[in-house]
């Protein structure tokens, strides 16, 4: 049963072969398990996920259930849940009960009634590439678990590999979707920005950050994501567009899809076993009826650095509302305002975010504007543009998420740069707002291998499509770390 | 460029994180690390180039000035630090 898809379990709840309790629980003692050792969740709470399942079997039964009602899911800790302890992986909000719902919690469970298993490990504030950054340590990748899950959705994506549960939610600011799902061999997308409202996900970089699934296959990812997607008037930034069945393509065949090769992704940077699954990977799809294309993003190698000025210059922003005043963690002694907040901020952040709340501070201050703020907007522009011109000449753009499979716990850990450098593929694409995925589609000495695509705006069902197609006539998604 | 010593602390006080001597150095190595990967950016042209803010070129939305929340006073500040009387707590600023 653990490792049915969505579709299946959806069939085996309507059918009463199993009931939400009896399933969710199988999904909660695997949790007691083996969280131990893979720290994937930071809360669970088997009363209130049997009090959301009971309701599900309750909808079932009156014949009202919808087509996920029922099905378990672990929620990124990011994503404030009402009566959940939300901590978004800092010390900051350690004691943090959500008085309200996220959107994208509310439409999932109140309206789609998916069961939550409980909240996922995360780097803290989603700064970070390898969840070593959380307040409450790092994750283990079930593939092998001396090494990071990748991050910042480590927790969610070791939890997906792991079957602690069927699928989970993700955000993605800079790659924190895709990333992992690479490292722990899931399918992951990341929607064009403005799809999945983001009202009650905790804020990162506000331009950038986007919500999505993380599952075990495209067609898993695609059913999530319709109980995900829609405007939203409390997020100033939600699109309102027609209401999309993102399952309605899953199925088409691929013939004449053009594939672009950007040959910026495939010079030096990234491992030669990974680029060989990559490249194997793109000789399946035109086996699939697709022809590919040289594409050129000339920009590409200025997305980290402008990045890592644009990024931490709106978290410096959304940050300085943790100050102790008015939720989380406040500073035990101090004799006046400043040094609440000083000694708050110094006590409740790890030091990736201080690093990176410093950076934007120092990049918005007078007489830094223009020459980094400034010109990392405009790189930005170039970069987006780079991408209009590619899509030209090619239906959805092919390369690796990740320059090397899952590295060594603490590998990283000391030199920043190097960590950031974990997303040179996958950066560009929130920089230009683009929806992108990563599929598994190989193994490398064990470890799991991501392919990346990325698609024009809005062309989420496009992509869903190629990956679907992809997962059809392979079964590398199919793979499961053997952890019990 | 290279960051100071005096220019990270001034940095993390615009910041409003305390931070020691010893925090101070370690920052200044790692600052700079970062900045020296920013730097690349600075040798591009981007005269003419439109600065970039967001993915979707769409404007701020209006709505009617209208109450449309519900009174939830007692929820948000049952998660605050210190509250009287439907006030939030903080050290006197004014005597």
């Amino acid at each position: 049963m653990i490792n049915k898809s969505l579709k299946q379990l959806s069939q085996a709840l309507a059918a009463k072969q199993i009931s939400s309790v009896e399933l969710s629980t199988l999904f909660l003692d695997r949790i007691e398990r083996l969280n131990p050792t893979l720290n994937a969740f930071v809360t669970v709470n088997r009363e209130k996920s049997l009090k959301m399942a009971l309701a599900a079997d309750a909808r079932i039964a009156a014949g009202t259930a919808g087509p996920l009602t029922g099905i378990p899911i672990a929620q990124k800790d990011i994503f404030c849940a009402e009566g959940w302890t939300t901590t978004c992986g800092s010390k900051m909000l350690a004691n943090f009960i959500s008085p309200y719902d996220a959107t994208v919690i509310h439409k999932m469970h109140a309206e789609a009634g998916l069961v939550s298993l409980g909240k996922t490990n995360m780097d803290e504030f989603a700064m970070g590439s390898s969840n070593e950054t959380s307040f409450f340590g790092p994750v283990r990748n079930p593939w092998d678990t001396s090494r990071v899950p990748g991050g910042s959705s480590g927790g969610s994506a070791a939890a997906v590999a792991a079957r602690l549960a069927p699928a989970a939610t993700g955000t993605d600011t800079g790659g924190s979707i895709r990333q992992p799902a690479a490292l722990c061999n899931l399918t992951g997308l990341k929607p064009t920005y403005g799809v999945v409202s983001r009202y009650g996900m905790i804020a990162f970089a506000s331009s950038l950050d986007q919500g999505g699934p993380m599952a075990a296959s495209a067609e898993d990812c695609a059913l999530l994501l319709n109980t995900m997607v829609g405007f939203d008037e409390r997020d100033s930034t939600s699109l309102d567009r027609p209401v999309e069945d993102y399952t309605r393509d899953l199925d088409k065949p691929l013939n004449g899809l053009r594939i672009g090769l950007p040959k910026e992704f495939f010079g030096e940077g990234c491992d030669a076993e990974v680029m060989a699954a990559v490249r194997a990977a793109i000789a399946e799809y035109e086996k699939l009826g697709a022809t590919t294309v040289e594409v050129s993003l000339p920009n590409s190698h200025l997305s980290v650095p402008a990045y890592y000025v644009i990024a931490p210059a709106e978290a410096s922003s959304n940050l300085s509302r943790f100050d102790g005043a008015r939720y989380g963690y406040r500073a035990p002694d101090y004799d006046n305002l400043e040094q609440m907040y000083e000694k708050t901020r110094a006590q409740g952040f790890g030091a990736e975010v201080k690093r990176r709340i410093m950076i934007g501070a120092y990049v918005l201050s007078h007489g830094y504007y223009d020459a980094y703020y400034l010109q990392a907007q405009r790189i930005r522009r170039l970069i987006a543009n780079d991408f209009v011109e590619a899509f030209k000449h090619c239906d959805v753009i092919m390369g690796p998420t990740s320059p090397t499979t899952a590295f060594k716990l603490g590998e990283k850990a000391a030199d920043p740069v190097q960590m950031y450098l974990s997303d040179i593929y996958t950066i560009a694409v929130n920089l230009a707002g683009l929806p992108g995925m990563s599929i598994p589609c190989g193994f490398v000495g064990g470890l799991p291998v991501g392919l990346q695509l990325i698609g024009n705006y809005f062309a989420e069902g496009a992509l869903l499509n190629v990956a679907h197609r992809y997962q059809l006539a392979t079964d590398w998604h199919q793979r499961r770390a053997a952890i019990e | 460029m290279s960051l100071t010593l005096e220019q990270v602390k001034r940095i993390a006080h615009l910041a409003r994180i305390e931070i020691s001597d010893g925090e101070a150095l370690t920052t200044q190595g790692h600052l700079n690390g970062i900045f020296q990967l920013i730097e690349e950016m600075q040798a591009v042209d981007t005269r003419g180039v439109e600065p970039m803010a967001h993915a979707q070129d769409v404007s701020q939305r209006l709505r009617e000035d209208a109450v449309t929340e519900g009174d939830r006073r007692a929820a948000y500040q049952a998660v605050a630090p210190d509250t009287e009387a439907g006030l939030y707590l903080v050290p006197k600023v004014i005597e």
